[in-house]
């Protein structure tokens, strides 16, 4: 099992003839997912050779997920066309978006969330900014590295792209059931507190670890659902401890603002719902371990 | 990235937004001219990104021509909560009945945008939210339909606006949507938004934030920025492309891949410096998924530029981008360095994991260079960084 992404899911990529769009795409297809098609609509009917295997293009999300049966869609394209491509995306009743483009304007982001919303919800969307997702054996949807950890027993959601690495690789004997990217914009798709519920969910992962970083207050609001409704144990790690106030730290979202959104407060909630939060990443993977063994 | 006051009024007036004449100085000098243009009296005001400056003692009111010359003089120079004011603004003055209070803002947490409005306005809003929640109406505003006239009203009506005034202020609150949405605005705030004694809707003050990410769109939005306020080396890293913070009191620089990873390692640098005299993180680095030798070089460039580092943590975890890729980078960028004349003399910790870390140690054990030295973990690398520091 796993959460959002199996082996069975078929995954077409948006922006995938730009450079980005086919680099990704010939990862993603060495790691074993399923690719069925890309859209671009002034590249419809073309086939792209990767490495031997051949994937169509199509015009329109639409037509691609007709001609394949599609559910999953990852997303390349340059943020000036990226609102449009996930209206695109929910108009076609796609299951799972992710957003992988960075630099996206928030207002862009709180259009097609609301918009997701008016249409029922029948799309969920991971990111914008984020690194995707992975369940490792099966299907890699976006950038993270397939070959970092094996499949295994840990869930991880994570704000940041990097960290989610440096913690599979930490990790990497014990294995993932699935590693969610959810990435640092402030306003995103699927949050912590979506992750979690499908970790505890799902009967594969045993632990979770979940890491936070500065800004918003997604992590407090993850403690509390994780007192209400989580049984499993999770670690937590929270970035951002030294950021001045008022300074955004890479990802959009990255600010503390006055008192509101500093990595202090976040652990202390966390901790508070009984989570065991690390003080570096490494001792984060230590307190995994030892839970597990346990 | 927040605006001063001055540039707000602007953005209101390009929207048709109801704002008072205005201009704003540098000299003292320059204020007769303008208090002679706005009629002779006139309100000075500090331009400074911060609140709280009328009880600071940075606005005051001005008689005539020679005394805004006085009352420049007195305010231009002032520090205000650690800011110095450089700019004040002269505007006309206007006789005030009433203050109340609106905005639009990001709502982060519920995913949506927010209007607050009250008519209790003048003082810090966040002490009316404190003290007198029920007197600051939040109405949620859907980011497809907007603040419509009907959404406008909805708004008057929550916050108890007075009926003699509720046609005036819908239609502000309409310009002023027009403003956050036209201009990408994370925060568009009046406060005060003021009934004249001829029953006239102005706003007097306005705090506007831009949202970076739109500057694709919004190409007039960079001219806003304030560089002269900017520290000169994060100045220099925008220049080159790079996403580059500067903290106060740190000693250690920093260079790392990915924003949450850097943010991490100033984390553990703080940590690991505990135990060696208190010594920080210098700044953050990210040099984000490439890594190529030019990067790198800019990048340990304005870093070994810093005088406060005394020693370097390049902590890198190859995702995507390959160990050995960094390892070149570092080689050539110190290579680089050294032909433009660069003194490189400060120590350089170098933390390799991930994709081909093997290789890209192989690479620098090879190259040998007396001033960088391997780490295998990101905290012995951070420990060893922060013991050099303090050295």
């Amino acid at each position: 099992m796993a959460i959002f992404l199996t082996k069975d899911s078929k995954v077409i990529v948006q922006g995938m003839t730009g450079s980005e769009g086919q680099k990704h795409t010939r990862r993603m297809l060495a790691a074993g997912t399923t690719i069925v098609g890309g859209v671009n609509p002034r590249k419809a009917g073309q086939r792209i050779d990767f490495d031997g295997t051949e994937v169509p293009v199509f015009g329109s999300v639409k037509e691609a997920i007709e001609a394949t049966g599609a559910d999953v869609t990852v997303i390349f394209v340059p943020e000036k066309f990226t609102k449009d491509a996930v209206v695109e995306a929910i108009d076609a009743e796609i299951p799972l978006a992710v957003v992988i483009t960075e630099g996206i304007a928030v207002h862009d982001t709180a259009y097609f969330w609301a918009y997701a919303g008016k249409k029922g919800n029948k799309t969920r969307i991971i990111g914008p900014n984020c690194p995707g997702l992975i369940t490792p054996g099966q299907s890699n949807a976006g950038i993270i590295p397939a070959d970092i950890t094996k499949p295994g027993r840990i869930g991880l959601v994570s704000k940041s792209g990097t960290l989610t690495y440096q913690m599979m690789y930490e990790l990497r004997d014990i294995g993932f059931s699935s590693c969610v990217g959810i990435g640092g914009d402030p306003i995103i798709g699927t949050t912590h507190i979506d992750a979690l519920a499908a970790f505890e969910a799902d009967p594969e992962t045993e632990l979770i670890v979940m890491i936070g970083e500065i800004g918003g207050d997604a992590e407090e609001r993850a403690a509390d659902f994780i007192k209400a409704n989580v049984t499993k144990p999770v670690v937590g790690y929270v970035a951002g401890f030294t950021a001045p106030e008022g300074k955004t730290m890479g990802h959009a979202g990255a600010i503390v603002s006055g008192s509101s959104g500093t990595a202090q407060a976040k652990k202390e909630a966390l901790e508070a719902a009984g989570v065991r939060v690390g003080k570096t990443p490494s001792e984060t993977a230590r307190l995994a371990r030892e839970l597990l063994a346990a | 990235m927040d605006l001063f006051e001055y540039q707000a009024k602007d953005l209101f007036a390009k929207h048709d937004v109801p704002v008072l004449a205005g201009e704003v100085i540098e000299t003292p000098e320059a204020a007769r001219e303008v208090a002679e243009r706005l009629g002779g009296r006139a309100v000075v005001k500090a331009q400074v990104k911060t609140g709280g400056r009328g009880k600071a003692g940075g606005v005051k009111l001005a008689a005539d021509p020679e005394d805004a010359v006085e009352k420049a003089r007195a305010i231009l120079g002032m520090d205000i909560k650690g800011h110095t004011v450089h700019r004040v603004m002269l505007a006309e003055t206007a006789d005030i009945a009433e203050e109340y209070y609106v905005s639009f803002l990001l709502d982060r947490t519920n995913r949506t945008f927010l209007a607050m409005a009250s008519i209790e306005g003048g003082m810090e809003i966040e002490e009316v939210a404190a003290t007198k929640p029920e007197a600051l109406a939040r109405i949620p505003v859907d980011p497809i339909d907007g603040v419509t006239e009907a959404k406008a009203r909805e708004i008057v009506q929550a916050a108890r606006f007075p009926e003699e005034v509720a046609g005036q202020v819908v239609e502000v609150l309409q310009r002023l949507w027009t403003v956050f949405i036209e201009e990408d605005a994370l925060l568009v705030e009046v406060n005060p938004l003021v009934k004249t004694a001829e029953g006239k809707i102005i706003a007097l003050d306005g705090k506007v934030s831009l949202d970076a990410n739109a500057e694709f769109r919004q190409p007039g939005h960079a001219a806003l920025e304030d560089k002269a306020a900017a520290n000169p080396l994060e100045a220099a890293a925008k220049e080159r492309g790079l996403n580059y913070v500067k903290l106060e009191g740190g000693s250690v620089g920093i260079i790392g891949n990915g924003a949450g990873l850097v943010m991490s390692t100033l984390d553990v640098v703080a940590y690991a410096g505990e135990a060696h005299g208190g010594v920080k993180p210098a700044n953050f680095l990210d040099i984000g998924g490439g890594a190529s030798a030019e990067v790198m070089a800019n990048g340990l460039e304005i870093i070994l530029g810093d005088p406060e580092v005394k020693s370097v943590f390049v902590n890198v975890f190859g995702g995507i981008t390959a160990c050995d890729a960094v390892a070149n980078g570092i080689v050539q960028a110190l290579e680089l360095l050294k032909s433009k004349g660069e003194n490189v003399s400060k120590p350089l910790v170098v933390r390799l994991d991930g994709n081909n870390a093997e290789l890209g140690r192989k690479i620098l054990t090879d190259a040998d260079h007396p001033l960088v030295e391997q780490v295998d973990t990101m905290d012995g690398a951070a420990n060893r960084a922060a013991e050099l520091a303090a050295k």
